[in-house]
């Protein structure tokens, strides 16, 4: 039998600025909104509250949060008790490299303005939780394939709706 | 509009400018004019913006579900986004959904396929699960199926299993994907080991062969150079992921028995720890967190084989290097880590060598998670030959620790002290610096077991009085102090009273100075000192009378309190020196039994956290000999706690008698009043659970402890029932004494002219033989609706201890009830005719046990109403409706209950002529959800 009877899995991951704005959210649990929402404003305090010298993981319930500042976001997983830390800062960078191959110096107002794009990076990247694919030449190349197929985003988000 | 958006001003304005927004939109998609594909995509594209921002959309899901037919790739991929984000429980969308889904999982083009898959992995409900649990398998292991879509459908297939193993069919495909391990395409192996892993959690046998083709994986990537795998090379890391990912699932398994196996799997640890030891590749964090993100991974594979004491002692040396390190998140993984190591025996000394690393962490360390950890690995790595060096570093902290973490290293520091006690002075000394270092982080479970101790230990009896006394001399002392003085002085303080400085007057004093600044509970204990003082010292009798005897007391406004004065005055008054002294002997030994400490702290912490050795061992034992999953919950009603569930401190009753000393009314007069009410023991813990699952059925284990377990059968019949109630000795010895008593709570009230439950039993034998069953008839009768069950009490002499413990007894109103079956037109009048506010009680809560429709329908069947089917307008509520009879009236009783899939909620609501019957029933119906 099996000693250990956990599931490894990434539980949720959230995007935030330095203002606490939270600007992309993927949930691999199934929680009512309204509690997602107390849960997005707990977590925003909790990390941003920590000072620079700190560890990158916070115990928080049964979980575990890790997290990582780059530039003025602040991107947050939160793993099983259990889970591998490191692997999940690395998870985290991965993404970061996959937003910055495909915007080119990603930034935040990439992701505010570009925020189908964001997560449909992070669909490639990652499915309930499990990464799929940590080639990152693959995962791009889904991504701008589906590009060829019609105009940007930005264009018609650009046009005025009425 | 997003600049628009981003840049406004204000909230107000923010607002504003979003509604002229969402109006536009709506306009747009009433217009008479069908929009275009592309147009609807910008439309919906903005509303799911909208909804990011943080407000409400409660419309748009038709024309995203009407993308998700175009041919166009990014149409269709917005509008399963939009789903993903905002599903709703709408049936009729979810089934045109599931409509697309499946047509582009058959239309062969892999980046649809992908899409649909990312679907149902986002969504990842129930619905989804039941339409393509089937299918997807297929996908995965089809031969002609692309890698991208083998890799969805593998990560897609094990989300459906998270949230519904039982719509996962096993079968023939289970064996061919555990070779998806051998696969080329090393994306490929990453999707599927996870999925594999999962799997063969629950199905270990089914996935055995696993073992050996990960291990030979493994070996193929930790040999490999660094540029050998290509893309899948991380910062000169060779595929950190799908290594990890590998060593997760032989965790799932005991070393392989193949000594070939087992020698290769051994060469690939020793090479990763070996690849520790080189300099690093670069001097990227990357390349860094990547290499010891496998270590670590490594490392808990070694520790979970526990079998290897070569590769134990390597571990530790490199998590000792570590501690050292100047990046802190090394130094939190090291002592995490390290704790699980000390509890094996091979490696528990080597991670005691670090005791000095570690409390220094403990001193020096900026992050209170990284001090955190320091805690637990003291705590670990603690044993008899450095418990006093651990304790006393852990109280030293203990003035300085966060907040957050007092009360557990209070628990933690009380167990090591009772643990590796050889000495109970220093045990006695340790408890008072807790309670005087934080002595509002001291719970009852703490100053409870100091007492019981020193009650169980003459040798420490003196000490302990001798040391209160002098704690009780500070100006300023805690009152969980005044509480172990209290109790301790009041059974030895004649220990000390040879002493003219600690004399029984200048006691008697010291305490009756804290008295008025105490809390009424331990007002109430001094009380019961005094009692106990005026045997003990008959010297100073007369100046606790005047005491007692003040209107402070006697008059006192709080019930207890007057009730404890006057009656300790009388007893004092009349009874006789010989009778004092057997009624106030000193309190017999508590039974040896696991600290309630320790259960505590277990709670706090779940069980598996708090292990010690012997526990890790018998879990193993238990675990080699391919039981029953330990900790599975018992899911049939009948509750019988096994010993291992009972070691891991999963609710398993503790004896009642060794719960603390009680202090509520009388408790320790019990003997001598056992007549009154007031003996009747406080409920054992749990009972209220077995009492819920009781509501529904009539037999069943109603409560078990190590001594005597009591098992009930009842039937009832209009406003009559008759219960039998079965007690079985569990011991070899007899029970002397034994008295089972029901008493219905308004006895207790003494309100016996309201009298609404008629109960009639007959005695039984007083003498139980080791290991005998008695049973006993109780005749009910519900002569007017009542809310309170009855109290079953059971007092009995085991060994030398008086054991004396309470449960609630099963008998609730609506084991009155008659199912009345009735059409939806009388349904529907009647529920009409009770809409008076009085008769409608409604509860709306969160569901406790999974939400399955045949359940349901049995426990409202067990709750003893009729079962209406094709009443309510919607299938997926249940209604209800019955009588309840009573000697007096019968009431009618209509329910209705209204499951939420989607929030995980009920709604329940009560219709009957009575307000207090429908309050009653939704309470008692909601908790059974």
């Amino acid at each position: 039998g099996c000693l250990r009877q956990q599931t490894w899995k990434i539980h949720f991951i959230l995007l935030f600025s330095r203002q606490g704005k939270l600007r992309l959210q993927k949930w691999y649990t199934t929680l009512p909104d309204k509690e997602k929402k107390k849960i997005i404003r707990e977590i925003v305090q909790i990390i941003l509250s920590r000072n620079q010298k700190t560890s990158s993981f916070v115990d928080w319930k049964d979980l575990k949060l890790v997290y990582k500042r780059y530039a003025s976001l602040y991107f947050c997983c939160a793993i099983e008790d259990q889970d591998n830390e490191l692997l999940t800062l690395e998870v985290v960078h991965r993404y970061v490299e996959l937003l910055d191959r495909y915007f080119g110096n990603v930034c935040e107002l990439d992701i505010i303005f570009n925020f189908e794009k964001a997560y449909f990076i992070l669909d490639e990247f990652i499915i309930g939780g499990e990464v799929q694919e940590t080639s990152k030449r693959s995962a791009v190349k889904a991504i701008e394939d589906s590009d060829m197929l019609q105009e940007t985003v930005e264009e018609y988000m650009n046009k005025p709706a009425f | 509009m997003c600049v628009l958006l981003i840049s406004g001003k204000s909230k107000e304005a923010e607002i504003k400018r979003i509604n002229k927004e969402l109006a536009n939109i709506r306009s747009k998609f009433k217009g008479d004019k069908a929009l275009d594909g592309y147009s609807k995509k910008k439309y919906v594209c903005k509303l799911l913006f909208i909804f990011l921002l943080g407000h409400d959309i409660d419309f748009g899901h038709m024309e995203a579900v009407n993308l998700l037919s175009s041919n166009r790739y990014t149409e269709k991929q917005i509008g399963y986004l939009f789903i993903s984000v905002l599903v709703n429980s709408n049936s009729e969308l979810i089934r045109l959904i599931n409509n697309a889904i499946k047509n582009d999982l058959a239309s062969r083009n892999p980046t649809f396929m992908g899409l649909a898959l990312h679907c149902i992995a986002n969504v990842g409900s129930r619905e989804m699960a039941e339409a393509f649990a089937g299918e997807i398998p297929k996908i995965l292991v089809a031969g002609d199926t692309m890698d991208s879509v083998k890799q969805s459908a593998a990560l897609c297939l094990l989300r459906l299993y998270r949230t519904s193993p039982d719509l996962v069919p096993m079968g023939d495909w289970t064996s061919r994907v555990v070779h998806l391990l051998n696969d080329q395409h090393l994306g490929v192996v990453t999707a599927a080991t996870s999925l594999i892993t999962t799997l063969a959690q629950k199905n270990p046998e089914e996935f055995k062969t696993s073992v050996s083709l990960a291990v030979s994986r493994l070996s193929r990537i930790v040999t490999s150079a660094s540029t050998d795998l290509q893309d899948y090379t991380y910062y000169f890391v060779p595929a950190p992921w799908l290594s990890v990912k590998l060593l997760r699932l032989l965790q799932c398994y005991p070393p392989p028995e193949d000594p070939a196996v087992r020698g290769r799997l051994t060469e690939c640890l020793e090479t990763i720890l070996n690849k520790a030891q080189e300099p690093p590749k670069s001097k990227k964090v990357q390349h860094s967190n990547a290499k010891n993100a496998v270590l670590f991974e490594a490392i808990s594979l070694i520790i979970h084989h526990d079998s290897e004491p070569n590769l134990l002692v390597r571990a530790c040396n490199q998590l000792g290097q570590f501690l050292q390190h100047r990046e802190t998140n090394l130094r939190y993984l090291a002592l995490e880590s390290m704790c699980t190591l000390a509890s094996s025996e091979f490696s528990h000394e080597a991670v005691k060598t670090h005791i000095e690393t570690v409390i220094n962490a403990l001193k020096t360390e900026r992050d209170v998670s990284v001090r955190q950890r320091a805690v637990d690995l003291l705590y670990a790595m603690c044993d008899r030959s450095n418990a006093q060096q651990i304790v006393a570093e852990m109280l030293n902290y203990l003035e300085t620790a966060d907040y957050s973490i007092r009360e557990e290293i209070v628990l933690k520091v009380a167990i090591l002290a009772e643990k590796y006690a050889v000495d109970y002075t220093w045990y006695v000394d340790t408890i008072l610096n807790l309670i005087r270092i934080a002595g509002d982080y001291v719970s009852e479970e703490v100053w409870y077991r100091v007492i019981q101790i020193v009650i169980n230990r003459d040798d420490v009896q003196g000490y302990a009085a001798k040391t209160v006394f002098e704690a009780l001399q500070a100006p300023a002392c805690h009152e969980n102090l005044v509480k172990v003085g209290g109790y301790i002085l009041g059974e030895f303080g004649n220990l000390i009273a040879g002493d003219p400085r600690s004399s029984p007057l200048i006691q008697f004093n010291l305490l009756h100075s804290k008295f008025h600044l105490c809390s009424v509970p331990t007002r109430a204990l001094l009380l019961s000192t005094y009692i106990k003082f005026v045997n003990l010292f008959p010297e100073i009798k007369t100046t606790i009378q005047d005491v007692l005897r003040s209107d402070s007391q006697l008059k006192n406004a709080d019930v207890e309190l007057q009730q404890r004065a006057v009656e300790y005055l009388r007893l004092s008054t009349i009874a006789s020196t010989d009778i004092l002294a057997t009624v106030l002997e000193e309190m017999p030994p508590f039974p040896e039994r696991e600290s309630s400490i320790l259960a505590k702290l277990k709670k706090k912490k779940g069980p598996g956290t708090v292990t010690d050795l012997e526990e890790i061992k018998k879990e193993r034992s238990s675990d080699m000999n391919g039981s029953a999953e330990p900790t599975s919950v018992n899911a049939s009603a009948v509750s019988t706690p096994s010993p291992s569930a009972d070691l891991l401190g999963l609710g398993a009753a503790p004896l009642t008698n060794s719960a603390p000393p009680p202090s509520s009314s009388g408790s320790l007069l019990v003997d001598v009043f056992s007549d009154s009410a007031s003996a009747v023991a406080p409920l054992a813990p749990g009972s209220d659970d077995n009492f819920a699952r009781f509501v529904c059925k009539n037999n069943g284990v109603l409560f078990e402890n190590q001594l005597l377990q009591i098992g009930l059968k009842s039937e009832f019949r209009q406003n009559l029932g008759r219960m039998f109630i079965f007690y079985g000795n569990k011991t070899s010895t007899q029970f002397l004494n034994f008295t089972p008593t029901v008493i219905c709570s308004d006895d207790l009230h003494f309100l016996k002219q309201f009298l609404c439950l008629n109960l009639q039993t007959k005695p039984v034998d007083p003498t139980v033989d080791g290991g005998a069953q008695v049973q006993q008839v109780v005749n009910i009768e519900c002569v007017s609706d009542f809310m309170e069950a009855p109290i079953l009490n059971i007092q009995f002499r085991y060994g030398g201890t008086f054991q004396n413990l309470s449960v609630k007894l099963p008998i609730t109103l609506n084991k009155f009830f008659q199912p009345t079956e009735m059409s939806s037109q009388d349904f529907f009048q009647r529920w009409k005719q009770l809409s008076n506010p009085k008769q409608e009680v409604q509860n709306i809560f969160k569901a406790k046990h999974p939400m399955d429709a045949e359940i349901t329908k049995a426990k409202i069947i067990g709750f003893g109403s009729a079962l209406l089917e094709e009443v309510d307008p919607n299938p997926a509520n249940f209604v209800g409706a019955g009588i309840i009879h009573t000697k007096t009236t019968q009431i009618g009783c209509l329910l209705r209950l209204e499951p939420n899939l989607q929030a995980q909620m009920y709604r329940l609501t009560l219709r009957t002529s009575k307000e207090a019957v429908s309050q009653r029933l939704c309470e008692l119906l909601s908790e059974q959800f």
